[in-house]
């Protein structure tokens, strides 16, 4: 026997419709979601060589519905021999499960589909040479020590190129192809006991694109300065004073804000209570769709999976559905959930196109994709000179929230005080804490365009088995007020 | 069929005589067919198989390394082209790469091989064992059980083999207003008895929590956590702790320790205890740990973990740790506090039985955010007397394992690793519960 690569089959779709042609089982439906997955990463420490990592992962899940229940076996073995000695074991599964099932689901929550997607990218990842690569890394670590203050400097990338293929007995044919990019920098300094540590943007920076995001020329240089400088200047700024007052946060402190306390409690599979064991509920009540004032009236979110280059794009989810923008939060009301076509047949509310795995060993949950901020209308300096007393802080660095994604506590890297309408002093260890309602009904004022800018992460951990998934957040400058932030233990 | 130790020793044998002067290459191995049931309200929300494999190759040749992770199905036939393509890789890609400084070749002729069996439920009888005894109860959970290996292969003649057959079942019951306790039955051997026995404490427990809940306001209370809650707190000192190379470029939260700025009380008992055989001893150098080492002892910091790398770069000796430097298998010691005496001695305050999503609000100063969550109760005068409303804290590991520390319990418990982020997590830690003073809630 021989396994051959899925990217060297000569069309992959026809082993995967070959092995569900030849299936003979008493199941409603039968899905294989199979999965390429060639990923290099590379990164350097003080301008040396810490890790050169390629991977080449393969393998399929097939999933069989008999009875209402969904069984499912996940193989390397990408052969219609192993395809079906799989398919007849997740058959077995959902037979020995049926009896229990939780809710009787009906072939119509895999429903047929024919697409392709594919990301586009102005440098193809293959083209990114290893000499190029280690140039720059070794670049921007020089960059980054610009004093002898600054103790490590780090810099790395990750490239990956995912291809997802979808086929089932009710006829779907799906393809789909990924670019991912994240490039990432940092410098700590060090000046006795005290330590600072600053990133490009919270290690934010990840994109469905190619590597032209190494390629912005002056603006990248200028970053690396601008973080090993700022990694300086916190070791003698302030600590960040404890108050409650106006609290400004930049977009890349936003893409975590948005992730913990809008996306995680809209997730229809919390509010079922699937991960009650593990990451938790939600305040969220299935009563609160369409009624819920969640945030002030500024506030509008959408689900928007069709942003170019945004981390977490696609056009089908992992079980077929059609990927649309939606708004789930309107003028500050409630809307719908992130919930699958599973989670709206047992729920009964409004979901999206949300379903996603990690990869082909595990089964789709409910999931962020894009979850977005949409701009308002206020310049950044309309913002800051507005205010006359209060605090703005970039760059995640701590994050810590309840299991009902309610009372949460994040940090941040850097911050300044704002005094009279201008950005003043610069104070470290900032962190704030609030309830999520309390939070987002405070919001006060929210950029325009000019602030609005994308992020994302691919460390989204949640489920049983666990899985880790892609979500990007795309959000402007916000201004909230009578926010309670603090410093560090001095 | 062949075994995968069959087939991973064949490919072994096979690939290092291909090796040409100058090249050394080091192969790691994770795989696992597992049984995954997930269930809320006690019946089945997902039910399946996996079975996964990966081989990372490291080569290694004229002062420079890279490293490939392809599929390892078990069966040779498919492996082997993969396993020769991925060496041609990375035989094309070595000489672009620049020189890395701190690269450590394997060396040595250490063999291992253990394989501890298991009797683990059946597929088909996970649902029926398990969801009868649920019925009528809130439960959710997931049941994991199968056959996970670790292995390791280099050209120098190391070679390693971990295999186990394990389970765990991690599950919560609800009560109707949302209040919950957490249930853990792991090991390697299901017992009907056993489990029966793990539901009805959980039950008992629950029982305890139909009471409304009391909001707390915040400040700091005397505090007794359990075991559980004392393992979480244990687990963030691998991320930015312990390890060595954290130590050396400043951001560790034992800093301050190591620096004598800062002090741990005398009842801080810290190990590393790989004499249960739970994980591999062997790292991804192919080292074998030594069986036990203490690393707090008595409050002061006796080792830290020193990965091979770590101890090149720096020129100290390798403690043996895995690159990333992490605990592999904690053990905190006992103190005097008996099991029976623990309500009264906590007098009035917080029973914490659980807690949720910790991080380091700030690192370097040893400061940790939290929740509390599942069992946690408000005590007056040794009695229960209500479940409280979670409560977030901040507070700094110098106090709370330092002057603030009353006590630890007699009685250790192991607490099983759940995780199953890639592949279902080996081994657990080993903890008692502990007393302390005025620990600080925040929210």
């Amino acid at each position: 026997m021989t396994v051959t690569p899925l990217a060297t089959t000569a069309d992959p779709m026809d082993l995967l419709t070959e092995a569900i042609a030849s299936l003979d089982l008493p199941a409603d439906w039968v899905g294989i979601r199979a999965t390429r997955e060639e990923s290099v990463s590379r990164s350097q420490r003080d301008g040396k060589p810490e890790g050169n990592r390629r991977s080449l992962q393969q393998g399929a899940m097939v999933e069989v519905l008999v009875n209402g229940q969904i069984g499912y076996a996940a193989t390397n073995r990408l052969t219609v021999a192993g395809l079906r000695q799989a398919a007849e074991l997740a058959c077995q599964q959902a037979q020995a499960a049926a009896p229990w099932r939780i809710h009787a689901f009906s072939p119509e929550i895999r429903p047929k589909v024919l697409g392709v997607y594919q990301t586009f990218a102005e440098k193809p990842l293959k083209t990114l040479t290893t000499g190029h690569a280690h140039e720059l890394l070794s670049r921007i670590c020089q960059g980054l020590k610009v004093s002898d203050q600054i103790v490590q400097a780090s810099a790395s990338i990750s490239a990956k190129e995912v291809d997802t293929w979808l086929v089932s007995s009710s006829g779907t044919q799906v393809h789909q192809q990924f670019s991912f990019f994240t490039p990432s920098f940092s410098a700590t300094a060090q000046a006795g006991p005290i330590v600072q540590t600053r990133t490009n943007n919270g290690r934010g920076h990840a994109y469905q694109a190619g590597w032209e995001f190494l390629e912005v020329g002056d603006e990248l240089w200028a970053s690396v300065q601008r973080i090993g400088e700022q990694a300086v200047e916190l070791l003698t700024a302030p600590e960040c004073p404890d108050m409650t007052t106006t609290l400004v946060l930049a977009p890349d402190q936003m893409m975590l804000q948005i992730h913990e306390s809008i996306g995680h409690p809209l997730e229809l599979d919390r509010i079922l209570g699937d991960e009650r064991n593990y990451a938790g509920g939600s305040f969220v009540k299935p009563e609160d769709f369409g009624h819920l004032q969640y945030g002030s009236e500024l506030l509008n979110v959408t689900f928007d999976p069709t942003v170019e280059q945004e981390f977490a794009s696609y056009a089908f989810d992992d079980t077929g559905a059609v990927a649309e923008r939606q708004y789930l939060i309107h003028n500050g009301i409630l809307q719908r959930g992130l919930g699958s076509h599973e989670s709206q047949a047992r729920l009964g509310v409004p979901g999206v196109a949300c379903a996603r795995a990690t990869n082909w060993d595990r089964p789709p949950i409910d999931r962020m994709a894009n979850i977005n901020v949409e701009p308002g209308d206020r310049s950044f300096g309309q913002i800051i000179g507005s205010i006359a007393d209060g605090v703005y802080m970039e760059a995640n660095r701590s994050w810590s929230i309840d299991d009902q994604r309610f009372k949460f506590q994040f940090g941040c890297e850097y911050a300044q005080r704002i005094r009279d309408g201008k950005l003043a002093e610069t104070v470290r260890n900032p962190n704030y804490r609030a309830t999520t309602s309390q939070f987002w009904r405070s919001l006060s004022q929210v950029g325009d365009r000019s602030t609005w800018q994308v992020f994302g992460t691919p460390f989204c951990g949640k489920g049983e088995p666990n899985q880790i998934i892609r979500v990007g957040h795309g959000a402007p400058v916000c201004a909230f007020n009578n926010i309670e932030v603090f410093g560090g233990a001095g | 069929m062949q075994t995968w130790e069959t087939t991973f020793n064949q490919l072994m044998d096979a690939l290092m005589p291909q090796l040409t002067a100058g090249e050394t290459l080091a192969v790691s191995l994770v795989a696992e067919e597992s049984e995954f049931t997930r269930f809320n309200h006690a019946k089945v929300r997902q039910t399946g198989s996996i079975e996964n494999g990966s081989m990372s190759i490291t080569l290694m040749g004229n002062g420079r390394s890279t490293t490939e992770s392809i599929t390892f199905t078990g069966e040779k036939a498919a492996d082997w082209p993969l396993l020769q393509t991925a060496l041609q890789t990375l035989r094309e890609e070595l000489p672009q790469l620049p020189e890395d400084t701190y690269l450590v070749l394997p060396e040595g002729d250490d063999h291992s091989r253990e394989v501890y069996d298991g009797e683990l439920l059946a597929m088909d009888a996970i649902a029926p064992t398990l969801l009868p005894q649920l019925a009528g109860l809130d439960a959710v959970g997931l049941y994991a059980g199968g056959r996970c290996v670790r292995a390791y292969a280099d050209s120098a003649g190391q070679r390693h083999w971990f295999e186990t057959e394990t389970f765990t079942l991690d599950y919560s019951l609800f009560t109707e207003s949302g209040q919950a306790v957490k249930g853990t039955y792991a090991g390697r051997h299901w017992d009907n008895a056993a489990y029966a026995d793990n539901l009805a404490a959980a039950q008992t427990l629950l029982e305890q929590m139909s009471q409304t809940p009391k909001p707390l306001e915040r400040g700091q209370y005397r505090t007794y956590f359990a075991p559980a809650a004392v393992a979480d707190l244990m687990s963030m000192l691998s991320w930015g702790g312990i390890g060595e190379a954290s130590i050396r470029r400043g951001g560790s939260a034992l800093g301050p320790l190591q620096r004598g700025e800062k002090f741990l009380s005398d009842k801080i008992h810290l190990a590393e205890d790989f004499s249960q055989g739970q994980v591999p001893r062997f790292n991804q150098y192919g080292e074998l740990a030594p069986l036990t080492m203490p690393l707090i002892a008595g409050g002061q910091l006796k080792n830290t973990l020193v990965s091979a790398r770590t101890a090149k770069e720096y020129g100290i000796p390798s403690t043996f740790a895995e690159g990333g430097e992490y605990l592999r298998s904690p053990t905190l010691a006992p103190g005097t506090l008996a099991e029976a005496d623990i309500l009264a001695a906590l007098d009035t305050g917080l029973y914490v039985s659980n807690l949720h999503y910790l991080n380091w609000s700030d690192r370097p100063n040893g400061r940790i955010t939290g929740m509390t969550r599942y069992a946690c109760f408000w005590v007056e005068n040794g009695q229960l007397v209500a479940p409280i409303e979670n409560l977030r804290f901040d507070e700094s590991l110098y106090n709370f394992w330092g002057a603030n520390l009353i006590d630890l319990t007699q009685e250790v418990k192991f607490i099983p690793e759940v995780g199953s982020y890639g592949f279902r997590d080996l081994g657990g830690t080993l903890v008692p519960g502990m007393l302390v003073e005025s620990f600080a809630y925040t929210l």
